[in-house]
């Protein structure tokens, strides 16, 4: 007996040893520096004929929902590269991880793809909490970032490529659409009652409208937050009965904006009598909560799905036809998309897939590419940020959202908002 | 009693052998493993670190605590505190200058001394410990209602902190880090010494819940585990036993946040919550409670799987950890520390295979009286063994 | 006053989906003590199944505008969650009565299975259910206050649903003989109780439950994969405020917490005011450690 039990003892750690041996084994074949030291993924990481690049972003938790058709977006940008004879002649197989909607996964999964799978590139994450998470990850291993979620700017990274709008290119011509176009109920200016999620990006944000107030003169009647998957709105939107506003700038991300939209309709609320301006949902946001609940509520992207140019009816078609024929498109998916082929287009002209080489191209501001929302270029300089369109849409009974309002030009990128002098007045910015 | 205690010599040596093991695979690990692995392993053994404790409340004391991840989050935010502001070097943290704070809050100033930080990753969760245990053991609040209390607690932390995103850094967590007391944490070598400061944590963490566990007060708190009233009725104050073990396991979770840290580089709202909470006590139940060494193993193993699992299959992996857990729990309910009795469960269950026919009347009354033995709910009671039900099954009849 | 008496009526709409969400939770947990941590996704898998119905209506009858589907949602909600519950009592939870701390962990387990099901099945995508027409008309009462269909219906149901499990608890055989096992189940056993059945039933009926909790959320909130987990915390709470197994103790606990959330989240905001209402709970628990109505028993040691 006796010896059966530390036969088993050993036996029990044998296993445990062979599994993490497992582990460290596929390091081996993958690097051959895996032996203690740093890998650095500036290395080549290309292999023959395939490059390989990364996809992050939760598969599972809360943030999966709103993911997913960004997994989808990568992956149809990668075939489609794939089929035309791929990036310098090899094509490019990629490593999707699931950051799980936890911030400390994002950090390993991105650890992982650069030291162990040593991709050339990530794609990948949605919110900030995910984005800074792996910022220093990607700085600390030389790695390289493509995040395609609008966001609250006052950062740019050197590691990091963004593909979606900062708060200049969205939330301040989202503004100068109100100023313009609501019409105050009693007189006056404009009532806006700011409400969104509990997290950085809508605080960001709100403060930054609070910044705007002084010099565009509208009044903030009311700020509430409520926490990421909460259910119940019923209080703050009596607050906003209350206040007697014009207009809420939505910033709610995820499930609580179907919440939200159900719980306006339900107390009997109207686009007529209380505008909305969302920043943070798409069509896909429309699609999961029923079209009748958004309909006449406005949003504000670079890009929607209604856009009537071929470029975007083909890439929605494409899209529809590869998962499925209820499937939306939207700013999110394609600045997804789009991420793939800007960094095409700059290892092509860097004739490289070092990562500095990459870089270097990009902030040269000679980057851009075809994509659905028109051709996009990476604006010059090193806020890595791209030069976007801005359009103010209004949703319709099919749960699309048709544009009403659009700015002449793409809109130069100021994440840190140094042209305002309102910003550099109420202390934002660097 | 004396056969009985020889039987638990026997025992405990077999145990000892198996952290032994543990304690050598890990000690070695950095020269077979790739850097990236072994940063994870730090990362578990922080966790094994919290899995002791939680078994020295659980499986010793039988208090279920669902809300770990606060005293976790305690430790971890008094350590990344530290490390924002070297990174911040003066400056204001990133965060407070996005959210519009001018100046430093006064609570964030202390944790410029490394001292102080040092003292505040154990004192802080001791002493809110300290707090909850006492206005919830002395007013013998337990069982369940405890459990549910403590998940409450873990979510209104995370709540609370979410929602003070200018003082705490909202749901992004405190991140960006650059030196700990004047080391670059990227360094290679600070990352060794970190790992290898883990490891002692751990292995001095161990020996001295063996030495508590194998004390007269690690008796009472058995004792508090099997028949709180006859133990208050011999005169003991329980509550003070559990407030106690309750602020060690606190203690233990602080510190184990404050090595997370500087390896992960991060520490947000989510890793305090709920479910990060729950799984904490499943590490303990997967490796085996009640035996220090099994908190430890399942600690570490539930974490590779998770992580070697969701690598392999990133869109479904869940299913295998959920499944993980319901096998585990099913069929050992000892824990995976239970697999060396595996040969022997086998013969029994042959056997009462053979036995079934006669038995399967008798079946009804068995499954009451099973249900009678354990019918405290929270008595926690070693797990029913196999000779045991044939006892009560013979009770039955 | 419009003030107060729109509050009040969100405060008791938040109260109604509580006490279905908590209901099923109660019963099972006073009679098993078994801590369902899946509870909250039966609750979803209600949600889902009022997605399905609903598809599969509109797909065999395109023009009908009848609202009658939205009957069937609720009993197919029902009987489905009911199913999955009988489902995993008889495979896994029967396995672990005397056990209840490993239930717990369990049906975590569970609950972590039947997230990446519905996932894997539906899409991690919400999916939309419309509410029937009939409700979206509210109920002018005063200038601004006005009382929604939606809400007013889940009010109703919530007391149509307290009402059935009190007549089942209280009038029937069946009843009867699970408040036995719930007091005694050593004594209930010896006089003849089948316990092992009743908790069967017990568990069924109370997945059942979670599943009309689920169908009713649809009008208010969001459907997917993880939606269980926003209603669950607050439905344990509620239990435990009120105490364990007894139905008055359940319709107290989400008064309290439903009422008590929005009022401090009124005068706060809505991470302080969960807070907030945590704290409310300890101070009700330092007076009442077994919840406002608990179960008297002679027992030490329960």
């Amino acid at each position: 007996m006796k010896n059966l039990r530390s036969l088993s003892l050993v036996a029990l750690t044998a296993a445990v040893l062979t599994m993490s041996a497992c582990g460290s084994g596929a390091d081996t074949s993958s690097s051959p520096a895996a032996a203690g030291e740093q890998t650095s993924a500036s290395e080549p990481a290309e292999t023959g004929d395939t490059v390989k690049v990364g996809i992050l972003h939760s598969q599972s938790g809360t943030m999966a929902m709103a993911e997913k058709p960004m997994i989808e977006a990568v992956q149809m940008a990668i075939d489609e590269i794939n089929a035309s004879g791929g990036v310098l002649g090899k094509q490019i197989s990629y490593v999707s991880e699931d950051g799980a909607s936890d911030a400390a996964i994002f950090a390993e999964k991105a650890t992982k793809l650069l030291t162990k799978d040593n991709v050339a590139t990530i794609f990948g994450c949605w919110t900030s909490a995910s984005r800074k998470a792996v910022l220093p990850v990607v700085e600390g291993n030389n790695g390289l970032l493509w995040y395609p979620v609008q966001y609250e700017g006052l950062e740019s990274s050197h590691n990091i490529m963004y593909t979606a709008p900062c708060p200049n290119q969205q939330a301040i011509p989202a503004l100068d659409y109100i100023m313009e176009n609501i019409k105050p109920k009693s007189g006056g200016t404009v009532k806006i009652f700011l409400f969104g999620s509990d997290y950085v990006y809508p605080r960001t944000t709100n403060t930054i409208i609070k910044a705007m107030q002084p010099d565009y003169g509208f009044e903030i009647v009311g700020e509430e937050y409520i926490p990421l998957g909460y259910t119940d709105c019923s209080t703050v939107i009596t607050k906003i009965q209350q206040s007697g506003a014009d207009i809420i700038v939505n910033t709610i991300n995820g499930d609580s904006n179907v919440s939200f939209f159900k719980q306006y309709r339900d107390a009997g609320l109207k686009p007529e009598d209380i505008q909305v301006m969302s920043f943070s949902a798409y069509e896909e946001d429309i699609r999961g909560m029923g079209p009748e609940y958004s309909d006449g509520t406005l949003f504000a992207w670079n890009y929607f799905q209604s856009i009537d140019t071929p470029e975007s009816k083909e890439f929605t078609d494409k899209f529809q036809t590869l998962y499925g024929s209820d499937k939306v498109t939207g700013d999110p998916v394609v600045n997804a998309y789009e991420g793939v082929y800007l960094w095409k287009k700059a290892v092509e002209a860097a004739n490289s897939f070092d990562v500095e080489e990459v870089i270097k191209v990009c902030e040269s501001g000679s980057v851009e590419a075809e994509t659905p929302e028109g051709v996009v270029s990476i604006a010059s300089g090193d806020t890595h940020h791209c030069l976007q369109k801005v359009f103010i849409g209004v949703a319709d009974k099919d749960g699309q959202i048709q544009s009403v309002w659009e700015t002449q030009d793409r809109v130069e990128p100021d994440p840190w908002l140094k042209s305002y002098t309102w910003a550099e007045s109420a202390g934002l910015g660097s | 009693m004396q056969i009985k205690d020889i039987q638990k010599e026997k025992r405990l040596s077999g145990k000892m052998k198996l952290a032994l093991l543990i304690f050598i695979f890990l000690a070695t690990a950095p020269l077979y493993m790739s850097s990236f692995r072994v940063t994870m392993l730090g990362k578990y053994m922080c966790f094994a670190l919290i899995a002791l404790g939680i078994d020295m409340i659980w499986g010793y004391t039988g208090i279920l605590s669902l809300g770990h991840g606060v005293y976790f989050g305690l430790g971890a935010y008094c350590m990344a505190m530290h490390l924002k502001l070297e990174a911040s070097d003066g400056a204001l943290p990133d965060f407070m200058a996005w959210s519009a704070v001018e100046k430093l809050p006064a609570f964030w100033a202390p944790f410029q001394s490394s001292a102080f930080t040092l003292f505040s990753i154990v004192l802080i969760p001791v002493i809110f410990a300290a707090v909850i245990g006492s206005l919830t053991f002395l007013n013998r609040i337990k069982g369940v209602f405890f459990c549910i209390l403590s998940q409450a607690l873990a979510f209104a932390l995370a709540t609370f902190m979410i929602g003070r995103q200018e003082y705490f850094g909202g749901s992004n967590g405190l991140t960006n880090f650059t030196t700990l007391f004047g080391h670059a944490v990227n360094d290679p070598v600070t990352k060794t010494v970190l790992f290898y400061l883990t490891l002692i944590s751990l292995i001095a963490a161990f020996a001295l819940c063996m030495k508590i566990v194998n004390s007269r007060a690690g008796r009472v708190l058995v004792a508090t585990r099997d028949a709180e009233n006859r133990l208050r009725f011999t005169g003991y104050s329980p509550a003070v036993y559990k407030v106690f073990v309750y602020c060690l396991s606190a203690a233990l979770a602080g510190i184990a946040g404050a090595l997370y840290v500087p390896q992960v580089g991060i520490i947000s709202p989510t890793d305090i919550n709920i479910a990060p909470s729950t799984e904490m006590v499943i590490w303990v139940a997967v490796g085996g409670k009640s035996t220090l060494v099994g908190a430890i193993l399942g600690a570490l193993v539930v974490n590779f799987a998770k992580s070697l699992v969701s690598e392999q299959f990133p869109a479904v992996w869940q299913f295998f950890i959920g499944a993980l857990f319901i096998a585990v729990i099913l069929f050992f309910p000892a824990g995976l520390i239970s697999i060396k009795d595996l040969p022997a469960k086998i013969r029994s269950f042959i056997k009462k295979r053979a036995d079934t026919g006669e038995a399967e009347d008798k079946k009804q009354a068995g499954t009451n009286a099973k249900a009678k033995s354990d019918n405290g709910l929270f008595s926690n009671k070693k797990p029913v063994t196999v000779t045991s039900v044939k006892v009560s099954k013979g009770d039955g009849q | 006053m419009d003030l107060i008496l729109m509050q009040l009526f969100n405060g008791l709409s938040v109260s109604s989906i509580l006490l279905l969400a908590a209901l099923g939770l109660a019963i099972t947990f006073g009679l098993m003590g078994i801590i369902n941590m899946a509870h909250g996704e039966f609750i979803m898998i209600g949600a889902y199944t009022a997605y399905v119905v609903q598809n599969v209506w509109k797909s065999v009858f395109p023009e009908s505008s009848s609202d009658i589907y939205f009957l069937l949602e609720m009993i197919a909600a029902f009987f489905v969650t009911a199913i999955v519950g009988l489902i995993l009592e008889r495979l896994i939870i029967r396995h672990l009565y005397g056990r209840a701390l490993d239930s717990l962990l369990v049906t975590w387990g569970i609950s972590l299975v039947l997230q990446q099901a519905v996932r894997s099945i539906f899409g991690p995508a919400n999916v939309s259910v419309s509410a029937p027409a009939f409700l979206d008309k509210n109920i002018q009462v005063t200038g601004m206050f006005a009382m929604s269909g939606k809400r007013l219906f889940i009010l109703a149901l919530a007391v149509v649903c307290c009402t059935l499990i009190a007549l089942m608890m209280y009038k029937t055989k069946q009843g009867r003989n699970i408040r036995a096992a719930m007091q005694n189940r050593d004594m209930a056993a010896s006089l003849g109780v089948n316990t092992a059945k009743c908790d069967m039933i017990t568990f069924a009926v109370g997945s059942g439950f979670a599943g009309i909790a689920g169908c009713a959320i649809t009008f208010l909130g969001p459907i997917g994969p993880t939606i269980g987990q926003s209603y669950i915390v607050d439905a344990f709470m509620t239990v435990v405020v009120g105490g364990v197994g007894k139905i008055i103790g359940c319709i107290t606990g989400a008064t309290i917490i439903g009422v008590g959330g929005p009022t401090f989240e009124f005068f706060t905001s809505a991470s302080l005011g969960k807070v907030m209402i945590f704290i409310v709970v300890i101070i009700i628990l330092q007076f009442k450690p077994k919840g406002i109505f608990s179960m008297h028993s002679r027992a030490l040691d329960d």
